[in-house]
C-alpha cells in the first residue's frame, strides 16, 4: 500500500486474519479456523484440521473386522451406534450372512434413537451458538433418558459397540421396550416445547432466516448429505433410498426443506426427531422374537473383493469401502464421513456473513470433529 | 457535609455495594440455574448464600496475568473505570427519604452521564489488550453503548416532562399520588418497555451481550484479564444491571413509596420496597438473558435506530401531549 496520502487514505478499512480456535467455544472440538476478516464481515474462512487426527483408516488396515467396529465409535461419537452398524453391515453383505429379523429391528430402533439423542444435543448446542444458553440444559435433559437406555442396553452411553459382525452383543435387556416407550411419550411432548423456546423466538428467526443460504444445485456439487443437503431441497436421505436393516418395513418422510438457510436446516433436524420418534413407536411394538446374533467365525475373513455400504448417520452420509485381499484385515479402508463434505462447504456459504452468522452457520452443520478428522 | 463524613459514607456505600453485588451473582446463578432444570450453587453456607463471597477470595487470591504486548497503563487502569462509574451512579440512588447519599438537583442527569463513562473502560480494556477478539467486543460495545444510550436518555426524559423535575427526591416526591408508570398510563409504559430494553442493552447482557458474546468471541472484551481486574468487570456489570433496575424503580414504580401508602407510617421500611421492586425487575433482566437468543451486530443498531428510537420521539410527543392536556391519572 504505497500510495500517496490522501485523506481517505485515513479512513481506509482493511482485511486482517484472526485465527478461530482450535480451542474456541464455537468450533465444538478442535477445529481450527482461519478468517479474513472486514470490521464484521467475513471474506474468507480456511477450516484447518489436524488436531485430532489419529489415523483410524490406517489402524483398520491393521485390527480384524471385529475390531474395527470399536475404532467407528470414536469417529462421530454421536451417533456410533449407526457408525458401528455402517461396518457390520459391509462385513454381513459380504459373507452373506443371514442377519435375524430380531437383530434387524433392534438395530433400528437403537440407531434411530442415536439420532434423536444426537438431534438433542445439536439442538441445544445450536441455541447455545445463537446465545439461548438455556437450550443446551434442555436438550442435554432428553438426551440423557437415551444414554440411560442405552447404559442398560450395552453398558456403555456414547461409545456403544454394540454391534458386532452377526449381529447385537447382546440381547436387549428386559426394560428396553418400557423404558423406549415411556421416552417416546415423554419426548412427544418436548420438541413442542423446543419450538416454544427456540424456534418460534423472533430473534432465533432473524439470526437463522436467509443466513448461510445453499443452494440445491451447490449442495450436490459439495456432496453434502444429511440434514445439510436436505436442507436445501436435495433429498438425499439413504434410509429412504438404500434402506438397510429393518428401515424397509417402516413409513416415513423424508424432511425436506427448499429454503436452504440456516433455518431451513434447523428445521429439518427438528421434523427428523418427529420422523425417527415415529420409526420408534412403529417398530417397538413388535421387535421378533429370535436370536440376537448368528455365529459368525472366530477369525472372519472376507472374499477377495469390494464392498462398500453406506448408512445415514445423524449428520449425513457415512459410507464405507473395504478393499478386501481375503486375508482378516482390509487392504484397505475407507471411510466417507458426511462431516467433511459438509465442512467444505462451509467457505462458499459463510463469506459476506457476520462473525455471528457464521457461528449460527457452523451450528446448522453440526460437525463432529472426529468424524472430519479421522 | 464534612470530609470525613463522606469518606465514610462513600466506604460503607462501597462496602455495601461490593457485597450486594455479590449477591446479585449468586440470585443469577440459582435464577438461571432455575431456568435451566439445574439447582446452582448450595453448597458454600446456607442454600450457597457464600459461594459467590468464596469465588471473591479466590479471585482476589489470584495471580494477575496479562498479555506481554498490551498496553500495561491503559490495561490496568480500564476495570477501574468500568467499577468506579458503576458505583458512583449508586450515590444517587433514593432507598428511601433519607437513605440517599447525594440529592443533586440533576440526578437524572447525573445517572446518564456516568453510565456512560462506563464504556470508556471497556474500550480502553478492549483496546489495550492486544487482542484481536477483544478488541472486536469492544468496538461492539462502543457502538451498542453510544446506540442505545440515546434510548434510555429518551425514555428517561419522557418521564422528565411528566416529573417536571430531573432531581430523584422530587421524582418521588410527585409519585405519591400514584406512581409514574400509572400517572402517565400508555406512554408511560411505552416508555418503560424501551427503557428495559435499551437498560439491558446499556448493561450489555442478552440478548445484547454483543460484546462478550460467547460463542463468537470467547469472552469479547476481558478475555485478557485475570484474577481481580476480570472481578471488577464482571461486578461492574450486575452492579449496572441493579443500577437499570434501581433508575427504572425510582423513575416508573414510586422508589421507596409502598403500594397504596400501606407502611407509610414506618419510613425504613421503605429500603423494603426499593430492593423488592428492583429486584422484581432484576429477575426480569435475568430472565431475558436466559430465555432469548442473542441478537446479531447489526440486527442491534437496526433496533435501535429504526424502531426505538423513532418509538420514543414520537412517545415523547405523546406524553408532551398528556401532560399538556393533563390527561395525567391521579389519586
Amino acid at each position: 500500500m504505497q500510495e500517496t496520502t490522501t485523506i481517505n487514505n485515513n479512513f481506509k478499512s482493511e482485511e486482517y486474519f484472526i485465527n478461530m480456535g482450535p480451542q474456541h467455544p464455537a468450533t465444538h472440538g478442535v477445529l481450527r479456523l482461519l478468517l479474513t476478516i472486514d470490521g464484521e464481515i467475513i471474506k474468507k474462512v480456511e477450516p484447518d484440521l489436524g488436531y485430532i487426527h489419529r489415523s483410524i483408516e490406517k489402524m483398520c488396515e491393521r485390527d480384524s473386522y471385529q475390531q474395527i467396529v470399536h475404532l467407528t465409535d470414536r469417529m462421530d461419537y454421536l451417533s456410533s451406534h449407526i457408525n458401528n452398524e455402517a461396518v457390520c453391515l459391509t462385513v454381513e453383505n459380504a459373507l452373506q450372512l443371514e442377519i435375524p429379523e430380531r437383530v434387524k429391528v433392534v438395530r433400528t430402533i437403537i440407531g434411530e434413537l442415536t439420532r434423536i439423542a444426537s438431534h438433542c444435543l445439536w439442538w441445544g448446542v445450536m441455541g447455545m451458538d445463537v446465545g439461548a444458553l438455556t437450550t443446551y440444559f434442555y436438550g442435554f435433559r432428553d438426551r440423557e433418558m437415551i444414554n440411560d437406555i442405552f447404559e442398560e442396553t450395552c453398558g456403555a452411553r456414547l461409545t456403544m459397540n454394540y454391534n458386532v459382525p452377526g449381529g447385537l452383543m447382546w440381547d436387549i435387556h428386559p426394560n428396553f421396550v418400557n423404558r423406549v416407550k415411556a421416552f417416546v411419550k415423554h419426548f412427544k411432548t418436548k420438541i413442542p416445547e423446543y419450538d416454544r423456546l427456540l424456534t418460534g423466538n423472533v430473534i432465533f428467526q432473524k439470526r437463522t432466516k436467509g443466513v448461510g443460504v445453499l443452494s440445491k444445485e451447490d449442495a450436490i456439487s459439495f456432496g453434502a448429505s444429511g440434514p445439510v443437503g436436505r436442507g436445501s431441497g436435495y433429498s438425499c436421505d439413504v434410509r429412504k433410498y438404500h434402506p438397510y436393516s429393518a428401515l424397509d418395513k417402516v413409513t416415513f418422510k423424508e424432511s425436506l426443506q427448499t429454503a436452504g438457510d440456516t433455518f431451513a436446516r434447523y428445521q429439518v433436524r427438528i421434523q427428523e426427531m418427529w420422523q425417527s420418534l415415529s420409526i420408534v413407536e412403529q417398530l417397538i411394538d413388535n421387535i421378533p422374537e429370535g436370536e440376537h446374533r448368528v455365529k459368525t467365525n472366530a477369525v472372519i475373513k472376507l472374499p477377495k473383493g469390494e464392498f462398500y455400504q453406506k448408512v445415514e448417520t445423524a449428520r449425513g452420509e457415512l459410507g464405507v469401502y473395504v478393499i478386501s485381499t481375503g486375508t482378516k484385515n482390509p487392504y484397505r479402508l475407507k471411510f466417507r464421513s458426511p462431516g467433511f463434505s459438509n465442512l467444505s462447504l462451509l467457505n462458499h456459504i459463510a463469506v459476506g456473513g457476520k462473525i455471528g452468522d457464521l457461528v449460527a452457520t457452523m451450528a446448522t452443520l453440526d460437525l463432529v470433529i472426529p468424524d472430519i478428522d479421522r | 457535609m464534612s470530609i470525613i463524613e463522606m469518606v465514610l459514607i462513600a466506604l460503607v456505600y462501597l462496602g455495601i455495594f461490593s457485597v450486594a453485588g455479590l449477591f446479585l451473582v449468586l440470585l443469577e446463578r440459582r435464577v438461571a440455574a432455575w431456568f435451566q432444570l439445574r439447582i446452582g450453587p448450595n453448597r458454600v453456607g446456607f442454600q450457597g448464600l457464600l459461594q459467590t463471597m468464596a469465588d471473591a477470595l479466590k479471585l482476589v487470591s489470584k495471580e494477575l496475568t496479562g498479555t506481554e504486548k498490551a498496553d500495561k497503563f491503559l490495561y490496568n487502569l480500564a476495570p477501574y473505570f468500568v467499577i468506579i462509574t458503576a458505583l458512583m451512579a449508586l450515590g444517587v440512588i433514593p432507598f428511601t427519604k433519607d437513605f440517599q447519599a447525594f440529592d443533586i438537583n440533576i440526578g437524572i442527569f447525573f445517572l446518564i452521564a456516568i453510565s456512560s463513562i462506563g464504556v470508556i473502560g471497556i474500550l480502553l480494556g478492549g483496546w489495550a489488550s492486544n487482542n484481536k477478539f477483544a478488541l472486536i467486543g469492544a468496538m461492539r460495545s462502543g457502538v451498542q453503548t453510544i446506540s442505545y444510550e440515546l434510548s434510555v436518555g429518551l425514555s428517561l426524559l419522557t418521564m422528565i416532562l411528566l416529573t417536571r423535575s430531573l432531581q430523584l427526591s422530587e421524582i418521588v416526591e410527585v409519585q405519591k399520588n400514584g406512581w409514574l408508570i400509572v400517572q402517565g398510563h400508555i406512554p408511560a409504559i411505552i416508555a418503560f418497555m424501551v427503557f428495559m430494553i435499551a437498560g439491558t442493552a446499556e448493561t450489555n447482557r442478552a440478548p445484547f451481550d454483543m460484546v462478550e458474546a460467547e460463542s463468537e468471541l470467547g469472552a469479547g472484551f476481558h478475555t485478557e484479564y485475570s484474577g481481580m481486574k476480570f472481578a471488577y468487570f464482571f461486578l461492574a456489570e450486575f452492579i449496572n444491571m441493579f443500577l437499570i433496575a434501581a433508575i427504572a424503580t425510582t423513575v416508573f414504580f414510586g422508589a421507596w413509596l409502598s403500594p397504596f401508602g400501606i407502611t407509610e407510617s414506618i419510613p425504613w421500611l421503605g429500603v423494603f420496597w426499593f430492593l423488592l421492586k428492583t429486584l422484581i425487575l432484576v429477575f426480569l433482566m435475568m430472565w431475558f438473558r436466559w430465555t432469548f437468543p442473542r441478537l446479531r451486530v447489526d440486527q442491534l443498531l437496526t433496533l435501535e435506530w429504526k424502531y426505538l428510537l423513532p418509538i420514543n420521539l414520537v412517545n415523547i410527543v405523546i406524553m408532551a401531549f398528556v401532560v399538556w392536556q393533563n390527561l395525567i391519572i391521579q389519586f
